[in-house]
């Protein structure tokens, strides 16, 4: 899906946690997730520790997509 | 016992009458002829089998008289009532390699002899026929004649004889869809010991379980302006409205789903969950922006950081999904983000 967004002409990233496989399958802008069930939250913190960790990531998801990238990039 | 009898289907290039400009050569029945390739099938069969006739057709004439070219070319293979059809090989030749398919086919479903051809992966024959003819994968031009005869012959004589045909590794044609259970020699742990040992050792090894190969798509330019710009959410994680409104299956979806975030500002237990049948889903079910993290992107709108989270996210449940589909999906989705007007798409996988 990824790469049809791309193909499309829109910037995209790709927030996951296997990032193996997000390589393989073609993704170019790459932002590791936590872990499978819960990419972008961590249930053994507090609501507010959790939330910041998800903006960091959203935050560092924003700042791949204002990257210029010549190929597939893990940030 | 006789010899077994075959047919050959040919082309005007094969049968050396001439290229393009003679592409238009109608079919005809040469009974008693070996012409081009046939020579090597011959030399290949010994005293196993012999060519009684070979058709020969013009690439064009085919293509563009499909109905009479199919029909003359049967009613020719039913008079010679070979125990083999054998078309091709057609290489790298679009138009040669689906006349090769459709005529094999047709001797096949019709005749109820047994027919194969050979050609290149890539010909647009192969992806039309593979599944129906059982194709011999060659090289991608007439200078694989040899491998491709090597091949071809063997598998002609096992169908003649009505021998059992073995897998399309051990055969050489391509894979056709249809799975035979068997039992391996050694048990699945050793295999695999094996295999990684291989791997370790930079020796050549065969997988089990072959990867769909994946094309690349060049990166588009950067975001210049995020405090302007529309943000979109898409998802693998098959986040959903509570009850999943639109039934996205659990795993192999075939559709998904497209809601309306305009006013939400956090999801919650009661709103939202995970259709998605390949992970645990109670941390998503609990609080499903941590999969779709619309919480924080509210935030960052409203802070200016970004100009504007997009009223509409896109879903489906990554697990199982073929390839094919979820591409089918995103082209769909993507061509509906591109007319809103979307700048930058964040796409979260679980």
């Amino acid at each position: 899906m990824v790469k049809e967004v791309e193909r499309a002409g829109i910037p995209v990233v790709h927030i996951c946690t296997v990032t193996p496989i997000s390589l393989t399958v073609g993704a170019n802008r790459i932002v590791p997730a936590i872990a499978i069930p819960h990419p972008l939250g961590n249930p053994a913190m507090t609501a507010q520790e959790e939330k910041a960790i998800r903006r960091q990531i959203v935050e560092k998801a924003l700042d791949a997509l204002q990257t210029e990238v010549s190929g597939q990039t893990i940030f | 016992m006789g010899k077994l009898r075959v047919v050959h289907y040919i082309n005007q290039f094969f049968a050396n009458i001439g290229g393009e400009e003679k592409a238009d050569f109608p079919a005809e029945l040469r009974v008693g002829e070996v012409v081009g390739p046939g020579l090597a099938f011959k030399a290949s069969f010994k005293d196993e089998a012999e060519i009684i006739a070979t058709i020969v057709c013009g690439d064009s004439y085919f293509n563009e008289n499909l109905e009479t070219a199919k029909a003359q070319i049967l009613e020719m293979v039913k008079a010679q009532n070979p125990d083999v059809f054998i078309a091709g090989p057609a290489f790298n030749a679009g138009r040669y390699g689906v006349a090769c398919g459709t005529v094999a086919d047709m001797v096949s479903s019709e005749l109820g002899i047994p027919a194969i051809t050979g050609m290149y992966e890539e010909n647009p024959g192969a992806d039309m026929f593979k599944n129906k003819v059982l194709t011999i994968a060659t090289k991608n031009s007439a200078a694989g004649m040899r491998d491709a005869v090597a091949k071809m012959a063997p598998l002609a004589l096992k169908l003649a004889k009505n021998e059992k045909i073995g897998a399309s590794c051990e055969e050489g044609y391509m894979p056709n869809g249809v799975r035979v259970n068997f039992f391996e020699k050694e048990r699945g742990s050793k295999r695999a010991v094996k295999m990684l040992l291989s791997k370790l050792s930079g020796k050549p090894f065969t997988t089990e379980y072959p990867m769909p190969s994946f094309d690349r798509v060049d990166p588009n330019p950067a975001v210049k302006d995020m405090a302007h710009a529309r943000v979109a959410l898409v998802t693998s994680g098959g986040i959903v409205p509570k009850g999943n409104p639109d039934h996205i299956e659990s795993s192999s979806a075939s559709h998904y789903g497209e809601y309306d975030i305009s006013g939400v500002f956090d999801l919650t237990s009661d709103t939202y969950e995970t259709a998605h049948g390949g992970y645990d889903p109670c941390y998503a079910n609990q609080d499903a922006d941590r999969v779709l993290p619309v919480d924080v992107l509210r935030d960052l709108e409203k802070e200016g950081k970004i100009g504007k989270l997009h009223e509409k996210f896109y879903t489906t449940t990554g697990n199982g999904t073929s390839v094919a589909s979820s591409k089918a999906f995103a082209a769909e989705f993507s061509a509906k983000l591109k007319a809103d007007g979307v700048d930058a798409v964040i796409l979260t996988s679980t």
